[in-house]
């Protein structure tokens, strides 16, 4: 390392990408899939129908719902259908049993239409995804450390990568197709480039949200080590009145939403907790639900008297420091982002996912050219190229898998949620044991062939086990749905022309290998 | 990099160099959010969350750092003069505060 620092930086942004890459793969393909997390479960759970629905009904309903079947609850959850989520959910909570325990809960999905329940099949739906995008199936809190310091790799690989690569306007437009490594080297800096701006906002954000985790130094020396007094102070939670014991008619709760409207001047409400429904000493607080804004403000919420509907409270606004880190927070996560928004959020987040797949392709190919000529490869570089193509092209069947796993497993399996995540785990490991079988390019083809077919098979299986087909639900205007199925349709068809490049750039490489060899040693960058 | 061209002196120093950026850096980091959350003017949770927020580009930097200078020994001393530094000023301030 007594190069310059260009070189110093380039040594950092190869072995960083390398050490984390393949799990930053599955963290940003999985975190890009969880935009569509509420379109993935709708897709899921498809026994749930779409309807367009007035908050104001579907809240009438759940209110009558709960007053018939959790009349001596001590608290109702209602979370109010949108655009994107169409069920309404309810839950409520008994009063415990003995004073201090955590009272019972029990859920209930109704229809926002007609409020008679709803039974979707046990799934974990896109959920699944959003959480494995940062609790990677570990225990807490380990999963959440080991995502947050691969987001801190990903971060120093930016900004190295960012200086090593100087001419980072001049070649904004260069892209060398069929030139073997040249190429990939070009798609590389290009889907780093262009998206550059979501690469750091997505990065930093990252590390924000998980900041009073993994940096607790400067809350503990604030607060001379008491964690929970600076929560307090930045989450002002509503204390909850005692039952006053008396019965008395709880308010329409539907005209709490028109107040709330024009307090928050056209933010809607997300969630609905009712405390000591009945009783004299009822009380309505009303989350707002944060899709108008970028700012995510954690607990923005008006509390109204249950009995007369008069407002008791409001939060306070946000001090700025507070809402940058709210806006971060937003920004990360997209709520606020509409259906353009959501599909360029999802194009990022490829391009980002490509970025880090392009980058250890790159790695391995430099490496390979050197022994390009003895049979046997290295046992690291054989590492590498098993790790690689299990962790890209076997994440892809795995995800695959778990689709097609959510139609075919039967309805009334006994731990069918599971049996789902079993199935896009068991996938996923098979790809490893096939990676380390067959050879680099033959188990390429072989796995980007079978996650073609399993994509394609998608929305297959779904028109031959629901009634949910394209045909039906292009007619309908079920865009969650018929998005779902055509996506998997445009993966399916997207992977089977990879999987056909890869194949017959095996084959052409076979006669002027040695040709494009020197060729490329000519143009060897600092990577 | 094969392993047979590269000396063990330039193994050990590449480790040292690592753990310098992640530990070190980790330490630098955090003494710069004390020192920011305890120096800030502003409200107490305020200044904790610029602190914090502003921790990992201290780490970036350390690391960038970590890689970018001549030597091992070099990579080490730039992270423990401004940890000093930094640990000096947030002491001060806290005993500044319980005075």
């Amino acid at each position: 390392m007594k190069e310059g620092f260009r070189q110093a930086m380039a040594w950092l942004h190869t072995w960083a990408g390398l050490v984390f890459g393949w799990l930053l793969f599955a963290i940003f393909l999985t975190g890009t899939l969880a935009y569509f997390k509420d379109e993935i479960s709708h897709w899921m759970q498809p026994e749930i129908p779409a309807r367009a629905v007035t908050s104001e009904a579907s809240l009438t309903l759940a209110q009558e719902y709960l007053q018939q079947h959790a009349a001596g609850a001590s608290r109702w959850l209602i979370d109010l259908p949108d655009a994107r989520e169409p069920g309404l959910s309810v839950r409520w909570q008994q009063a415990p049993a003995k004073p201090g325990e955590r009272g019972q809960f029990t859920e209930k999905r109704l229809d926002p239409q007609t409020g008679a329940e709803v039974q979707g099949r046990e799934t974990r739906g896109g959920d699944f995804f959003y959480r494995f995008h940062f609790q990677l199936q570990m225990p807490y809190p380990w999963g959440r450390w080991l995502s947050t310091i691969a987001a801190m790799v990903m971060f120093v690989a930016l900004i190295s990568g960012i200086i090593t690569h100087k001419k980072i306007f001049k070649d904004f437009f260069t892209f060398r197709p069929r030139k073997g490594q040249r190429s990939w080297l070009d798609g590389h800096n290009a889907v780093g480039v262009l998206v550059l701006p979501f690469h750091l906002m997505i990065t930093y954000s990252s590390l924000v949200i998980f900041m009073t985790m993994v940096m607790p130094a400067s809350i503990l020396a604030a607060y001379e080590g008491d964690e929970r007094v600076f929560f307090d102070e930045v989450f002002p939670a509503s204390s909850t009145p005692e039952p006053a014991g008396k019965p008395a008619q709880l308010t329409a709760l539907a005209s709490l939403l028109e107040q709330a409207h024009e307090r928050w001047s056209g933010g809607g409400v997300g969630r609905l907790t009712v405390n000591n429904p009945g009783d004299a000493n009822a009380s309505v607080v009303l989350v707002r639900d944060g899709v108008d804004r970028v700012v995510h403000d954690f607990g923005s919420a008006l509390t109204f008297n249950g009995v007369t509907g008069q407002i008791l409270g409001t939060t306070p606004e946000r001090p700025l420091p507070l809402a940058i880190a709210g806006a971060f927070y937003g920004l990360h996560m997209g709520h606020f982002a509409g259906p353009v928004l959501r599909w360029l959020y999802f194009i990022c987040g490829l391009a980002g996912t490509a970025m880090i797949g392009t980058g250890l392709v790159i790695w391995l190919g430099k490496r390979q050219l050197k022994h390009a000529k003895s049979a046997v490869m290295p046992f690291e570089l054989r590492l590498v190229e098993v790790l690689n193509i299990a962790s890209m092209s076997g994440l892809l069947v795995a995800v695959a898998a778990f689709f097609c796993a959510n139609r075919l497993l039967p309805l009334d399996m006994a731990g069918r949620a599971d049996w789902e995540v079993n199935s896009f785990f068991i996938a996923w490991g098979l790809s490893v044991l096939h990676a380390m079988v067959r050879r680099g390019r033959a188990a390429w083809v072989d796995q980007l062939v079978l996650a073609a077919l399993l994509f394609c098979a998608v929305p297959l299986l779904n028109a031959m086990t629901t009634p949910y087909h394209l045909g039906a639900t292009l007619i309908l205007g079920d865009w969650a749905m018929a998005g779902f199925d055509l996506t998997c349709l445009g993966s399916g068809v997207f992977l089977a022309w990879a999987a056909w490049k890869m194949q017959r750039s095996g084959q052409t490489e076979r006669v002027p290998r040695k040709q494009r060899a020197q060729s490329i040693a000519l143009d060897r960058g600092p990577y | 990099m094969k392993g047979k061209s590269l000396p063990v002196s330039y193994r050990l120093a590449v480790t040292s160099r690592v753990l310098a950026a992640v530990l070190g850096g980790y330490l630098v980091a955090a003494l710069a959010s004390v020192s920011l959350s305890l120096w800030l003017p502003m409200a107490r949770a305020e200044a904790v969350v610029i602190g914090m927020m502003t921790s990992f580009l201290a780490y970036l930097v350390a690391v960038l750092w970590c890689f970018a200078c001549r030597s091992a020994w070099q990579a080490w001393l730039g992270l423990i003069v401004p940890s000093l530094l930094l640990a000096a000023l947030s002491g001060l301030a806290y005993w500044m505060g319980h005075r």
